[in-house]
């Protein structure tokens, strides 16, 4: 895969999207190599004492799925130096999540040249459940 | 900066803010990392195949951004009762310095950064934003997390 350069960035545009279709499996298997084993999570009785609608993501797991999104984008070529995610709604599994970003600010700072994205999740229902931010650095063509 | 409430006041904040919790250790596994990957269902070779990442300007496997979330955390607990069963994750902001590799032996501490409290479709709500630093047996933080929770 081509290497993603600083110099081929431009404020404005989009990160390709990726997607997303969580089961109650997926949380699972994310509780077991995450360790976080809160119920809400999977046992949906539990979940349904709660007043949830059942058993509902992990945040974390939303927040891999944003990281996902920028290494998938930057690829070799660049390092994730900042992730931040606020989770505003709740996502259930068997609705499909789509992660989405693009570049807000293109600058150098002590000799890095960093890139300042937003990204999101939406759900299927069109709604923007998680919303975030990140900076990724990249190489130059000129280094 | 903190809003407190009926439950939280400046005093309690005052209190909580800057508890530590005692240290905890994670040795990185590769089988973990490689755990971590499939769960979250990610296929980049730079957390899922050796040789692959090998080729790679990493050099070997690294771990994906939120791997941290499998190292050992003890949330450390305000000096008074916090009478709420229920708990939500609002958010985390990550700041990334090193990369974690396989063999890697972190350690983590967490600090509580904030407490205020609000209102809302929950009831009341209180957020403590919790510090997480992550330290490699290098000496050096490889990452921080604030990671913020909602208790209700």
């Amino acid at each position: 895969m081509a290497k993603l350069y600083w110099e081929d960035i431009q404020e404005e545009q989009e990160i390709p999207s990726i997607t997303k279709d969580p089961t109650t499996r997926q949380l699972v298997r994310y509780a077991g190599a995450s360790g976080d084993f809160y119920e809400i999570h999977y046992d949906k009785d539990y979940a349904m004492g709660n007043d949830l609608p059942g058993p509902i993501l992990h945040g974390a797991l939303k927040s891999a799925f944003l990281g996902q999104l920028l290494t998938d984008w930057i690829r070799e070529g660049g390092t994730l130096r900042r992730l931040t995610c606020q989770y505003r709604g709740m996502d259930v599994p068997g609705d499909k999540l789509t992660a989405s970003g693009k570049v807000t600010r293109k600058y150098q700072e002590s000799g890095r040249r960093l890139v300042d994205c937003e990204i999101w999740l939406d759900n299927g229902q069109g709604e923007r459940t998680t919303l975030g931010s990140a900076t990724v650095e990249l190489a130059s063509r000129e280094a | 900066m903190a809003e407190t409430g009926p439950f939280l006041t400046e005093e309690m904040c005052n209190q909580a803010i800057g508890v530590e919790s005692p240290p905890q250790v994670l040795e990185v596994e590769k089988g973990a990392i490689i755990r971590f990957a499939q769960a979250i269902g990610d296929p980049n070779p730079l957390w899922n195949d050796e040789g692959e990442a090998r080729q790679s300007a990493a050099g070997g496997m690294v771990a994906p951004p939120t791997f941290l979330r499998s190292a050992p955390v003890i949330r450390p607990d305000p000096p008074f009762p916090m009478p709420f069963e229920r708990m939500l994750d609002a958010g985390s902001d990550w700041e990334y310095f090193e990369p974690v590799r396989p063999g890697d032996i972190i350690t983590t501490v967490a600090r509580i950064e904030n407490m205020s409290e609000r209102s809302g479709r929950l009831g009341l709500m209180v957020f403590t934003v919790l510090k997480i630093t992550y330290t490699n047996q290098f000496g050096r933080v490889v990452a921080t997390q604030l990671s913020t929770l909602i208790r209700y």
